[in-house]
């Protein structure tokens, strides 16, 4: 495989030590503390978004014992191997990833099943991670819920984090927890996930702002909760591949961003009312 | 069960419908990556009751699970290196075993629905808490419309094993007798 | 006194154990029994946050089991329903602070003192997920009608049953009209899936996010549906069969029919 290469600006400020001739992709964990907040479907949708825009990604499931990245994605019948039989050397790698069904560009690497967090060598994982980026654009880190080991494994070896919050308080306290564990030199970004606009205005749910005033972190995205995630899940077919989702829409601008892009509109169309959608549209707009 | 008769009137499935054939297959897979022990039983007694007809390579041979789009099936691999004039009794085995394993007829049952069992099965005491294998073969019965795992008359030349771990029945229903509870 | 020591598990994070241990613990409460709730999710505590006690933490489980304090001098009672307490967890240690057998000698102490233990256990299946179920004696496993939740469950499900754990099901924030046009499945579906004994039914209600924001669970509040509920649960749980309600009936309260052999 041909090694990536990546625009050396965008490696140096991840990485200072590597030599900047050795290109290479960028690796980040999807975590966020609390559970349900929708790490896993942020991942999938993120990932299928950035290989539909011709990006070389490889998707990494670290919850081992509960792995979902491969049923969200639709592909667990082609799961055959899992990351700890690529950590213990039991297989090579390529037999382990799994080709996604709709786009060459992006390959599954399942979680474990049966068995522990535990298990996961955290070196060995750090040296998988760092061969996953000489070979693709993107190493995705789907991280499980908690701050425990499986915590502490999946963001070993990843050079970046995107926090995914949802605007409930008990979500922004462990949001706010895990800021506080990772590296100190990181700058990890946010999404808010599952905002409903209505609710926000009448005042039964936090807004972006009053999460962000706790996290105080560059906002990646923005997505409101839609019934259609569960039917994308049911179906197995990420929401980032449907030109008429707005959820799928909100993850195309959110993969657009980290591929470097500029962003014109907003994530969240909502219709304009006291003037959320301009707050909103603020927000997003003021971020570089 | 998804009953994939309702999927011939209509073209496309509900996604609920897909949701829960999925989580099926699934949860089928994962109970089968759960329990090698019974896996490597079920191997053992599969080679034994092959070898009573055929001479067969056991170091050699093979017994997976493939999981595929809509079933599971088990595929056994097993190299054969020569016929016996007669079967083999099944009492009198090639393998040396600790203990004389339960012979695999015994241990085939046709697949019911899966819900009407489940309606009809009342509540059972508590027994061991470790998974039982189940070894069901999906036949497609002529007469009726076909259920789930079975597809019709390409499955019908070939058995397929389709095998459920099957979870400890539940205890009784709690009652609020504290201090029945240890 | 020998009170029932109660584990709720999910495996998946997010399907609403918390707000489940709360709002059950409340409706027992308010039946008259003596609850005690117990948050084991060290490090990433929020059964407070739901009661809306998290200021008045003064002691927690970690320094319980270490011998720090009293256990009553750490648990919290609730201002509102006076035989509902709290043992909040830690928050600044880790779930490896506390091991199985601290657990059920606090469990065990617990016991003596309440009708009800019911402990809040957190997401995976690791450690913490252990240590919960150290304690307890039966299960209620809560999930919602996705995938994902379904086969966290499923697994959890396993482990209980390996460890003799008695286990009913909570199926939580079903969306009925979603059921309805088969886009969601079905509580029947979820518990032919799982082969579990249905305890109750929750459907989605999006008051549940205000209440926790303000502290207050929901079953507080009479005029809401929710709190008919998980009265409903608590008295199921009770030992009395109560029919389950109709999610999907144009008047809430006005058709009840039998779900299950309950009972």
């Amino acid at each position: 495989m041909r090694a990536f290469d990546a625009a050396p600006e965008a490696q140096s400020e991840l990485d200072p030590i590597a030599p900047p001739a050795l290109a290479r992709g960028r690796a980040i964990v999807i975590t966020s503390g609390k559970g349900g907040v929708g790490k896993t479907t942020t991942t999938a949708n993120v990932g299928a978004a950035l290989a539909a825009a011709g990006k070389r990604v490889v998707l990494v499931d670290a919850d081992v014992g509960l792995r979902n990245l491969d049923i969200v994605l639709g592909l667990e019948s082609r799961v055959k191997y899992h990351l700890l039989d690529v950590l213990e050397e039991k297989v090579e790698l390529d037999e382990a990833l799994v080709r996604d069904k709709r786009s060459d560009n992006l390959m599954l690497l399942a979680a474990a099943q049966t068995r522990e967090k535990e298990d996961v060598v955290t070196a060995a994982m750090k040296a998988l991670i760092e061969r996953l980026r000489e070979r693709f654009d993107f190493v995705l880190i789907d991280c499980p819920a908690g701050i425990e080991m499986g915590f502490k494994n999946a963001v070993a070896g990843a050079g970046h984090a995107i926090i995914v919050c949802t605007p409930e308080v008990s979500a922004v306290r462990d949001a706010d927890r895990v800021v506080g564990l990772l590296p100190s030199s990181w700058r990890p970004e946010l999404i808010v996930n599952r905002l409903r606009p209505q609710m926000v205005r009448k005042g039964k749910m936090l807004s972006v702002e009053d999460v962000n005033a706790i996290l105080r972190l560059p906002l990646l995205g923005v997505i409101a909760d839609e019934p259609g995630v569960i039917v994308a899940t049911n179906k197995g077919e990420p929401l980032a591949l449907d030109p008429t989702s707005e959820t799928g829409a909100a993850y195309r601008a959110i993969a657009a961003k980290l591929a470097g892009e500029e962003v014109a509109a907003p994530v969240v169309r909502v219709a304009p009312s006291n003037g959320l959608f301009g707050k909103l549209g603020a927000l997003f707009g003021g971020r570089a | 069960m998804l009953d994939f008769f309702k999927s011939l009137f209509r073209p496309v499935p509900s996604s609920g419908e897909t949701a829960k054939e999925r989580l099926r297959l699934v949860l089928l897979s994962d109970h089968l990556s759960l329990a090698p022990d019974v896996i490597d039983s079920l191997k053992r007694d599969l080679l034994a009751v092959i070898s009573r007809y055929v001479e067969i390579d056991q170091e050699h041979a093979d017994v997976t699970f493939e999981h595929r789009d809509r079933e599971i099936a088990m595929l056994a691999s097993v190299p054969i290196t020569g016929v016996r004039e007669r079967p083999r009794p099944s009492g009198d085995l090639p393998f040396a075993e600790a203990e004389p394993p339960p012979s695999l007829d015994a241990a085939v049952v046709a697949v019911a629905e899966r819900a009407a069992s489940l309606e009809e099965a009342p509540p059972q005491p508590a027994s061991e808490p470790e998974p039982a294998l189940e070894l069901a073969v999906t036949v497609p019965k002529p007469a009726a419309p076909p259920r789930a795992g079975a597809n019709g008359a390409r499955r019908r030349r070939r058995k397929k094993y389709a095998a459920q771990p099957k979870r400890a029945p539940q205890n009784p229903p709690l009652n609020g007798q504290a201090s029945a509870q240890a | 006194m020998s009170g029932r020591r109660i584990v709720i598990t999910s495996g998946k994070g997010g399907v609403g154990k918390t707000t489940t241990t709360a709002n059950l613990g409340a409706a027992l409460a308010k039946r008259g029994q003596k609850v005690v709730l117990v948050d084991t999710d060290i490090g990433l505590r929020n059964l407070d946050l739901v009661l809306g006690v998290e200021k008045r933490i003064v002691f927690d489980l970690v320094e319980v089991v270490e011998g720090r304090c009293q256990l009553r001098q750490a648990l919290i009672r609730d201002k509102r329903l006076p035989s509902l307490s709290l043992l909040p967890a830690a928050q600044t240690r880790d779930k490896e602070a506390v091991s199985e057998a601290q657990m059920a000698r606090v469990a065990e102490e617990l016991a003596t003192m309440a009708d009800y233990v019911l402990f809040d256990c957190p997401a995976g299946i690791e450690h913490g997920f252990r240590n919960a179920v150290a304690g307890a004696r039966e299960a209620i496993v809560v999930t919602t009608p996705e995938v994902s939740a379904i086969r966290d469950a499923d697994r959890v499900v396993g482990k209980l049953t390996a460890a003799a754990l008695p286990l009913r099901l909570i199926v939580n924030r079903v969306r009925p009209e979603m059921v309805k046009t088969g886009d969601m499945m079905s509580v029947e579906d979820v518990c032919e899936i799982l082969q579990a004994e249905l305890l109750g039914a929750v459907p989605e209600d999006e008051e549940v996010i205000d209440t926790t924001n303000r502290g207050e669970p929901i079953v507080l509040d009479e005029n809401n549906r929710l709190a008919a509920i998980y009265d409903k649960i608590a008295r199921r749980l009770g030992g009395e069969i109560v029919p389950f309600t109709n999610l999907s009936a144009p008047g809430l309260f006005g058709r009840l029919f039998t779900l299950w052999k309950a009972g």
